[in-house]
């Protein structure tokens, strides 16, 4: 590969200037002449009959421009159309999603009603005025209760079971019976939500002249959003233009397409004007996706010296009253990466997925592997702690070893690894023996360290398109400008990831443009070719991939401009540090930019060639991409207060090549921030009503910077040739491997106790509480 | 209501309604949309901007309590052509992903400085408790605040952000992992 000096530095980001300078333009900064603001009328029922809505005094209100019910839209108006799932399940249950709510709401905070005024305060008292009459229904919240039902969430369905997948490999049966031990362990893997700082947000206007639908909003996935938009309103795709301005973070909460986004491009075409809405932070704990949610109920059959023989899983999954984009999906994830990085081969599984008066589950960091990672990291833990061995040796026992490509009882084909390479390599970093030695000299005194382990591996890089719910491919479009500059439209839409400069590396290098010539254009549907998103740590692993093809071509037909200018064969020629020169003379050189004009120009241009520079490719993946590393975490518990100090922090991941170290090591440290709180701090908690308790910044802990520690990390590499760039995606790693490393480590702390779980998140009361004696006078 | 304010050093006169937020001044009256609004409950500190010289949540000011006095909003800290050291330094640093915390983790960073010129890691932690961000961990805003820090103490210059692209500098500590990443074509062009 050409790679010379830009592609594995530490280059700053170009998108950065406008970011740190606040002028950067987020949805809500979008200002259009004429706006409108929407505010939404929610249900503050779990489960109700809506019995009636009375507009009359908000829309007697003379700041009233429209208010709008479920039965207006969806009746009067003939919005028929449910909002989209993307599956390929069979005997999936689908019930139908309105944009608002027909007769029935589902769960605290579904869209009722939306009231449009000209300022968004004004909107928001608007939507005061609307009286909503309910008739309270029984709500189900508890997942094991709404399996035995009634009550349903969904009545006509007469279960509140939305699909069950059943999945078998090797001989269970057999490696239980002849196992020397047996364990089972229920592991809740509680509710998160996502908590981008920027919530939902969008604008959308419609020129009734074009008949034209324009939306700016906050998503993930702009291209994809159009075409659900298509399908949910009626209109032909090419009169809607999506636009993902700066996005303030998603973590899988953009990837979606939400009733709201639908409502708002409805409201502009009625109104033919611009209408915006941007939710309350207490609006998007209540509507926006949430993640996790699963129990899994495990068993684990192993032999004397701590072989792992088989595994049965129970994966008892939420997903909330109704599905949205992926909700479906999250779960079946979980039962793939099941083994994790260990050679198990007789696996039993069965996922079922429940609905429930809650907010629909979604992608959220990780979606669906960080369970499995959970899980079967917290099995080794468990195994290790019966058998009384070191947690290190029972993971060398079961790595997954010799050849890759290596393929897994459930089917999936990890593309490369060496898993003890960077376990031998975290355990050095760690000083692992070292903090063992500590932890047995404070014990002593009374002081409880712990020291928690995590060798994960995820699938990332989403993916081949035969095993995604919808398109895995990715596009990229390079255009050589007249004047030499170069423009890449990418089809992913990077919302902090940092792809405007790692592409523009790419280009800087194989291309011989500097730096500061390239411009990497994305989230636009009238500007950039079709793409899939930013979206399962696939940005560059799948929109990467498909821009050095784009470069391959581009460098084939300015091969062909040269040589033609030289009167030479154009197999004669090479790219060779940016520059096209001939084989073995380096006295003649010609730059891309060069070509390009020529290109341009179109006189001097060989017979049959067309003009112009430029190039659109897309990349289909054979494969999903398989990251992994080693966390160790060491955590002190306070004995006296239950309190959770994180001491040290290591991680040593391998994601491929790194393309901007500095880059990769931001994405890594965020998701260690966002699994280490899971483990420790964040719950989102609904009453057996479905009331929301968590519902504000106020009661749900996302962690401030004193709540988590320095992290100290390394790297292997190694490669994958999966896509032609050599890498794998590390936007999902960090959280995949961080919660398990701090949950071990802090049952770790507990041993002494006889602790051997504790479910998450792992708050002072709950370890304070298992540290306390027993009435008998033993611990427990 | 009438209400007079100072806002990044030009005096500017608002008709709002009492109940206006100042946050809700600054970008919807004044067009100053670097100040974000992160959440309802004064948690989130991404509407963080300077009051006489204060960091406050303007989220939580109504934007009559701020007639009379001076504001000062991440625009108003730097700019393109004159970036504040703390912005230079969340730059080099990678101390932000999205962007969307960042201005008001700058100006409450700015003010940290303010009342502490050489603070600790575990006190720049502290002094950052009121803002919320999603994607670093802390771990390079940490850095930054460290960095620029220094970088006031000694009296840097202000520089543009044509001084400082498209090339990062050798970073003044090793990478974490310890290992030279930056090729030597780009040692050279030190900036």
């Amino acid at each position: 590969m050409a790679f010379t000096a830009m592609v594995g530095a530490r280059i700053r980001r170009r998108e950065d200037p406008r970011l740190i300078t606040g002028r950067a333009t987020y949805v809500d900064d979008v200002k259009q002449v004429g706006t409108v603001y929407a505010a939404f009328v929610r249900s503050p029922y779990g489960h109700a009959k809506i019995l009636g809505v009375d507009t009359a005094q908000a829309k007697a209100d003379p700041r009233a421009l429209a208010v709008y019910t479920g039965d207006d839209l969806h009746h009067a108006h003939g919005v028929k159309s449910s909002l989209p799932v993307a599956h390929k399940m069979p005997d999936l249950k689908t019930p139908p999603h309105y944009m608002l709510a027909l007769d029935e709401v589902r769960f605290v905070g579904e869209a009722v009603a939306v009231v449009v005024a000209s300022t968004p305060y004004a909107a928001r008292d608007l939507a005061e005025l609307v009286t909503v009459e309910y008739e309270e229904l029984p709500a189900v919240v508890d997942m094991e209760k709404a399996i035995a039902g009634p009550p349903y969430v969904h009545d006509a369905l007469g279960t509140n079971v939305a699909y069950v997948f059943p999945f078998s490999a090797g001989d269970p049966d057999t490696a239980f019976a002849e196992a020397d031990v047996t364990l089972k362990q229920r592991i809740v893997n509680q509710r998160v939500a996502p908590v981008p700082i920027e919530p939902r947000s969008m604008v959308a206007n419609y020129d009734a002249g074009m008949q034209q639908l324009t939306i700016y909003s906050a998503t993930q996935i702009p291209h994809l959003l159009r075409t659900q938009l298509a399908v949910v309103l009626g209109l032909p795709e090419n009169r809607i233009r999506a636009i993902a301005p700066e996005v303030g973070g998603g973590f899988g909460a953009k990837l979606n397409v939400y009733a709201e986004e639908a409502v708002v491009s409805w409201v502009a075409m009625q109104l033919e004007r611009p209408v915006k809405y941007i939710e309350t932070r207490s609006e998007c704990f209540q509507a926006m996706i949430h993640g996790r949610d699963q129990i899994d109920d495990l068993e684990i059959a192993a032999k004397r010296d701590g072989t792992i023989t088989g595994l049965r899983l129970k994966i008892t999954a939420n997903m909330g009253a109704y599905h949205q984009l992926l909700t479906p999906v999250i779960p079946t994830l979980t039962v793939l990466m099941a083994p994790g990085c260990y050679d198990i081969k007789n696996i039993q599984a069965e996922c079922v997925g429940v609905f429930t008066n809650t907010m629909s589950t979604d992608a959220y960091r990780g979606a669906g592997r960080p369970e499995a990672t959970f899980f079967i990291e917290r099995a080794i833990d468990i195994v290790a702690q019966k058998l009384n061995l070191d947690p290190a040796d029972v993971r060398r026992k079961n790595f997954i070893s010799g050849t890759f490509p290596h393929t897994t009882a459930t089917g999936l084909t990890y593309d490369s690894g060496d898993y003890e390479n960077t376990m031998e390599k975290a355990l050095k970093l760690a000083d692992y023996a070292g903090l063992r030695k500590q932890q047995e000299a404070l014990r002593k005194q009374g002081r409880y360290l712990g020291i928690g382990l995590s060798t994960y591996v995820e699938v990332c890089g989403m993916g081949p398109s035969a095993a995604m719910p919808a398109a895995g491919w990715d596009s990229a479009t390079i255009r050589v400008e007249p004047t030499g500059s170069v423009t890449v439209l990418t089809g992913i839409s990077p919302h902090g990831q940092g792809e405007e400069t790692t592409f523009a590396q790419i280009v800087a290098d194989e291309l011989g443009v500097p730096i500061d010539q390239v411009t990497v254009v994305h989230g636009d549907t009238d500007k950039v070719q079709y793409g899939v998103g930013t979206f399962g740590s696939r940005g560059t692993a799948v929109g990467g991939a498909a821009l050095k093809l784009a470069i391959e071509t581009i460098q084939a037909k300015a091969i062909k401009i040269a040589a033609h200018q030289w009167e030479a064969n154009p197999d004669d020629l090479e790219y060779r540090d940016g520059k096209i020169g001939v084989r073995g003379d380096p006295s003649k050189s010609m730059t891309t930019a060069e070509a390009g004009f020529l290109a341009f120009m179109g006189d001097k241009l060989p017979p049959g060639l067309e003009p112009g520079l430029d190039a659109t490719r897309r990349f289909e993946p054979p494969n999903f991409v398989f990251p992994f590393g080693t966390h160790v975490c060491v955590v002190e518990v306070d004995a006296q207060t239950g309190q959770v100090k994180v001491v040290k922090y290591f991680a040593v991941d391998d994601c491929g090549r790194l393309l901007n170290p500095m880059i990769v090591e931001g994405q890594v440290h965020g998701g260690i921030a966002q699994g280490l709180a899971q483990a420790l701090f964040e719950e989102v908690v609904y009453d057996e009503n479905g009331q929301l308790l968590t519902g504000t910044l106020m009661d749900y802990a996302v962690p401030h910077a004193e709540q988590v520690p320095h992290y100290e990390l390394d790297h292997t590499v190694t490669g994958t040739t999966v896509n032609p760039l050599g890498i794998k995606g590390v936007g999902e790693a960090g959280t995949i491997g961080s919660t398990p490393a701090v949950a071990n480590a802090v049952i770790d702390a507990l041993a002494p106790f006889g602790v051997t779980h504790i479910d998450m998140p792992l708050r002072p009361e709950k370890l304070w509480a298992a540290m306390q004696p027993k009435p008998n006078g033993s611990v427990r | 209501m009438q209400i007079d304010l100072t806002v990044n050093g030009k005096r500017t006169s608002l008709d709002v309604e009492p109940r206006l937020l100042l946050a809700h001044a600054l970008r919807d009256y004044l067009n100053l949309t670097g100040t974000h609004i992160g959440c309802d409950t004064s948690s989130c500190g991404a509407c963080t901007v300077l009051l006489d010289g204060v960091s406050v949540k303007s989220c939580t000011v109504f934007a009559v309590q701020a007639s009379g006095h001076e504001v000062t909003t991440i625009e108003g800290i730097g700019n393109a052509d004159a970036l504040h050291p703390m912005q230079e330094a969340f730059w080099s640093a990678h101390g932000l992903q999205c962007g969307y915390c960042t201005t008001g983790m700058i100006v409450s960073a700015v003010d940290l400085l303010r009342r502490n010129a050489d603070p600790s890691d575990d006190e720049i932690r502290a002094g950052l408790e009121g803002n919320l961000c999603r994607c670093t961990g802390y771990e390079n805003i940490v850095k930054a605040v460290r960095a620029a820090g220094k970088a006031m103490r000694d009296g840097a210059e202000r520089r543009s952000v044509r001084e400082l692209m498209p090339l990062h500098p050798p970073a003044e500590e090793p990478p974490p992992s310890g290992e030279a990443i930056i090729p030597p074509q780009l040692q050279e062009v030190e900036v």
